[in-house]
Order: C-alpha cells, then sequence, then structure tokens
C-alpha cells in the first residue's frame, strides 16, 4: 500500500473512539485537539484538494498551497470555534470555509507555509491528482455533490485501510483479500462468484461466504465508527450515515 | 491509500448495508427493498428449505431506539394472526449487532400496482373488503395500524391481501399475550443472536409516540392524526384511511392528489372525477368515512365493510339511500 500521506493515516495510529473529532479539536487540551483535528485532515484534505482544483480551477500547485493553508487555518484560527452542528453539516461549513479562503486567494496566499507545516507536509498531492484523473469532472452546478462524492470516497478509503490494518494485526490477510477482490477491485459488469473465488484462493465455498461476512461486518464497523469521530451529535451522525450508506432518511 | 473508484464505492455501500447472516439458518439472497430505517432482502430459510423476506435495521443506532422500535413492530406482528395480516416468522440480533426480523415473503403487487391491472370494480371492492376485515381484526387485538395506504397494502396473484408495514402502528390495549409479565427492563439487546427466537416476550407498550408529533401520510392520515391529537386516535383513524383508499380504489388518485386537481376540495370531498365511473353511492361511503367530525364516522371497520356489501349485491347503501331507478341511471 502506498502511504500518501502520515496526517490521519491509517486508522490503526488512532484507538477507534466514539469522541467526537469535531468536539476533541476544540478541546483545551493540546494532544486531544491534535487528534481531532488530525482525524478531520485524513478524511477531507483529499475532498478539499480535489474540490480546489474542479471548482476553481486551480493549478495543482496552487491547489496544494491553497489545501495546506487551508487546514493551517482550520488549526491555527479555530475556524471550527464557529461551527454549529445544529445549522449545518460540517461538510457543507468546511467547503463553505474553502470557497471564503480561495475567494481571498491574494490575501492567503501572503500567508502560505505559515505554521502547521509540521503537521501538513506528508500530504501525498500526486496521488491525489492521479485520483482526479480518473473521476468525472463535476458537471455545471454539480461541484457540492462532487465535494460530497469524494468525502464518501475518502471515508471508505479510510475504513478499507482500517480494515486492512485490522485484518494483518489478526491474521486475516486471506479474508481481507477476499474482500478486496469481490468487493472493491473492478471486474466490468460481471461480479466473480464465490465459486471463483473458492478456486482462486484453495478455499471452500463456505468459507469464502464466512470470511466474506466478517470482512463487510467489520468494514461496516469501521467505516461507522469513522463517521462517528467526524460527527458531533448522534443525529448528525445518522444523517450523515444516510448519505454515506445511499439510504433515504426517514 | 487505496484508490476507491465510482464503482467501488457503489460495491461497498452494498457490502456495508448487507446483513451479517453467519451464525443464522438463514442464506442472504437477494436485496429486494429500502424504506426508512430498514431495509429487505430475500433470504432463504436453509432448515426449513423456504423463502422468507428478512427486514434488517439499515441505520446506525446509537441509542438503541430504532432497535426498540422494530422489535415492537416484530411483537406487533407477532399478535396478531389472520390470513391478511403478513405472518412473522423469527427475531433477533445479527452478528453484526442489527435487529432483523423474517416474515413471509409475499408475491404480488402493492396495491397501487393492482389498480393498474385491476379488472372490474367488483373485484376492486372485494379487495377492499378484505383490507377492511384485516384491520378489523388488528383493532380488536388493540392494533391501530396508523399508516393504511396502498403502498403499504400486497395483492397476491389469487386475490389474497396482505397489509403490511405496522412500524407505526399504535397499541390501545394488551393482548392476553402482551400481559404476561416479561424480564424486567428486556429491550431489543435481549433477544437472542441468531435468530433462534428464543427471546422472553417483554409486554408491548401502546405510548410510544408524543402528543403533537404526526406520524402516518398526508391525504391518508385522519384530521386529528394530522394535528398530532395522539390521544383521541382510535379504530375510526383507522377508518378514515380506509376511506380514503377506497377512494383510491375508485379514482385511481390519492385523495390529497384529487384534491389538488380540483382545488377547493377537501380530501373527504374528493376532487374531480378521473377516468373512472365513481358511483355516488360508494362516493358517499368514501365521504363519510373521511368525515372530518370523527362521530360521523363509521364506528368500525367492519361497519364499512358490511356498508360495501349491498352495493356489490344491487342494493342500496345506508350512506345513500336511493331508488332502484336511480341506481338504474347511474
Amino acid at each position: 500500500m502506498s502511504d500518501d500521506t502520515g496526517i490521519g493515516g491509517p486508522s490503526a495510529k488512532f484507538p477507534l473512539t466514539r469522541w467526537s473529532a469535531i468536539v476533541a479539536a476544540r478541546s483545551p487540551d493540546a494532544a486531544e485537539r491534535r487528534r481531532g483535528f488530525e482525524t478531520l485532515v485524513a478524511a477531507y484534505w483529499k475532498p478539499v484538494y480535489k474540490y480546489i482544483r474542479a471548482r476553481w480551477g486551480k493549478s495543482n500547485e496552487d491547489a496544494k498551497d491553497l489545501t495546506q493553508e487551508f487546514f493551517a487555518r482550520l488549526i491555527e484560527k479555530d475556524f471550527l470555534a464557529t461551527y454549529d452542528p445544529a445549522k449545518s453539516r460540517l461538510r457543507t461549513f468546511l467547503r463553505v470555509c474553502v470557497d471564503g479562503l480561495v475567494a481571498n486567494q491574494d490575501k492567503a496566499a501572503q500567508r502560505l507555509k505559515r505554521g502547521g507545516d509540521v503537521l501538513l507536509t506528508s500530504l501525498d498531492f500526486e496521488t491525489a491528482e492521479g485520483e482526479l484523473g480518473r473521476t468525472e469532472p463535476p458537471a455545471p452546478g454539480g461541484v457540492e455533490e462532487f465535494f460530497e462524492k469524494e468525502w464518501v470516497r475518502s471515508v471508505f478509503a479510510l475504513a478499507l485501510e482500517g480494515l486492512r490494518a485490522e485484518c494483518e494485526q489478526r491474521g486475516k490477510v486471506i479474508h481481507f483479500r477476499l474482500f478486496e477482490r469481490f468487493d472493491i477491485e473492478d471486474a466490468g459488469e460481471r461480479r466473480l462468484s464465490y465459486e471463483a473465488l473458492a478456486r482462486e484462493f484453495n478455499l471452500a465455498v463456505t468459507d469464502v461466504t464466512n470470511h466474506l461476512a466478517y470482512a463487510r461486518r467489520e468494514f461496516r464497523r469501521i467505516t461507522l465508527e469513522k463517521l462517528r469521530e467526524m460527527t458531533a451529535s448522534d443525529d448528525e451522525f445518522r444523517r450523515e450515515a444516510c448519505g454515506l450508506l445511499g439510504v433515504e432518511p426517514e | 491509500m487505496m484508490w476507491v473508484s465510482d464503482r467501488a464505492v457503489e460495491r461497498l455501500r452494498v457490502a456495508a448495508g448487507a446483513p451479517d447472516l453467519s451464525g443464522t439458518r438463514y442464506r442472504l439472497v437477494e436485496y429486494v427493498a429500502r424504506g426508512g430505517m430498514r431495509a429487505v432482502y430475500r433470504a432463504e430459510d436453509t432448515a426449513l428449505g423456504r423463502r422468507v423476506a428478512l427486514k434488517v435495521l439499515d441505520l446506525p443506532d446509537p441509542t438503541g431506539e430504532l432497535a426498540r422500535r422494530m422489535l415492537r413492530e416484530a411483537r406487533i406482528l407477532a399478535r396478531m394472526e389472520h390470513p391478511s395480516i403478513v405472518p412473522i416468522h423469527d427475531v433477533g440480533t445479527l452478528a453484526d449487532g442489527r435487529v432483523f426480523y423474517t416474515m413471509k415473503f409475499v408475491q404480488g403487487g402493492r396495491l397501487d400496482q393492482y389498480l393498474e391491472r385491476a379488472g372490474s370494480l367488483p373485484d376492486r371492492l372485494r379487495v377492499f373488503q378484505r383490507i377492511c376485515e384485516a384491520v378489523a381484526f388488528a383493532h380488536a387485538q388493540g392494533v391501530l395500524h396508523r399508516d393504511l395506504k396502498p403502498e403499504n397494502i400486497m395483492v397476491g396473484p389469487f386475490g389474497e391481501v396482505l397489509v403490511m408495514d405496522w412500524g407505526v402502528a399504535k397499541i390501545l390495549r394488551e393482548s392476553p399475550l402482551g400481559e404476561r409479565p416479561g424480564p424486567p427492563g428486556i429491550d431489543a439487546g435481549a433477544v437472542q443472536t441468531g435468530g433462534t427466537g428464543r427471546e422472553a416476550p417483554a409486554p408491548v407498550t401502546g405510548r410510544e409516540t408524543a402528543h403533537g408529533s404526526v406520524l402516518g401520510t398526508p391525504g391518508y392520515m385522519a384530521p386529528e392524526q394530522a394535528r398530532g391529537e395522539i390521544d383521541r386516535l382510535d379504530a375510526q383513524t383507522d377508518v378514515y384511511s380506509l376511506g380514503a383508499i377506497l377512494r383510491f380504489l375508485l379514482t385511481g388518485h390519492s385523495p390529497l392528489e384529487a384534491t389538488t386537481a380540483g382545488a377547493g376540495a377537501s380530501p373527504s370531498q374528493g376532487g374531480p372525477a378521473s377516468g373512472r365511473v365513481r358511483p355516488r353511492a360508494l362516493e358517499a361511503i368514501c365521504a363519510k368515512a373521511m368525515a372530518d367530525d370523527i362521530a360521523s364516522r363509521y364506528t368500525t371497520a367492519t361497519e364499512l365493510a358490511v356498508e360495501v356489501a349491498p352495493y356489490l349485491d344491487g342494493l342500496p347503501v345506508e350512506a345513500f339511500p336511493e331508488s332502484w331507478l336511480v341506481r338504474a341511471g347511474g
């Protein structure tokens, strides 16, 4: 796996917790605050970078600088102090903040690469740029949807890294490989059959289905734990889960 | 970090939503539908070799409230054994912590789909009578449905009728079974894992909805329900919805759609005539069932079904006395 960022990193870097990263990011405790920001940066830096490229048409160099500047400000200027979960989703709040930053790019440019560098230097923008080339550009008027889609992609990617780490730790690499082959890798319109997977991995079909059941269960759990960290209330958590899992809210 | 393509995102959504049936006797066959907090899958009961519908909680449930609601729905279904109420087979908690229950896999289509291919008016009225009979049975068991509408009624290939989705039902009183004392403090978490249905029954409590909160579907819910007057809801609240369903069977439109089309008319008055013929006697039955004044409605679902019967026999109905000459003239 390519470690495209040390920020946030694989989920194993932090204990999975029900504590909200938003609450943590506002904590007076420096270590807790750092944990909160790292969680948010890990989930949002790629969507923010891609959004700046797609929405504002910035060059990759400018988008890199603006992304770093955005998160540096988020940390230093305590942007999150003004965030009210009752009024909007965190994702919307962050997107509006990004728009504000880019719109005032001239001022922002004077502050580029100030502070936060220690935290942000290892963001792998090359990978993000490569991914951007593999996605459809946003439709006219569809930038909000684009940002949301990239956020879902980012959360799922983090959860997959978490699942991979867990499987490696528990000696269940085969479970992850089966999950990867069946549920992630693009095999065109036709899906692999359980029988084909059983032959490929020299397993009984029941082992394949059991291993997949384990991996899917853990993937769901890790995904929801990631989401829980990125929301500030039960209600927001449930609403965001609807969006992430593609469920119509009640 | 791993690249997740658009197609992989969709697959991962499906994978994250799929119920973990390991340790149960069920095998997942296919996803069927999703609504509200639940997803429905077709599954195979490997012990009995039959198809079942498996309903599983689809949303994260940090407070356990959704699990309690779903368990409550399962227990309501369990107390209503009637040919026109979908039977529940099993309830439990999956290995992934989600509450599920299995029930009969119903063939056929929803009432609105049935209407598209429905034949004669008498056929539709007979279906309506069966809906009334199921609702009357539920009332006799002390259960109000509170969300009767075409989407919640299935009609099978042989004309069999099943009233579905008792998720917002209200318990008016305990059944003899419900009065049996359960372990104190039992909740959804007490349901046995593995779908063995071994959990101890807990009394189903009826006051689950706060006064002022509105559950139901516009066009089909009675005015007192739309106003959130929870304490005033009784069998005649469902009678109103049955009247709305009868109007749907006559016109092909929900009362709300008809009202929109005929500006100024209230749902109980109905809108302009659609392409279908609406006999005045049946219109009168709808109007009485959907009266804004609760006391003016039929008192029971049975009374409403009985009122339709004379029409099928070519006789006048009480709600619209008419001579045979008038009937002959339409």
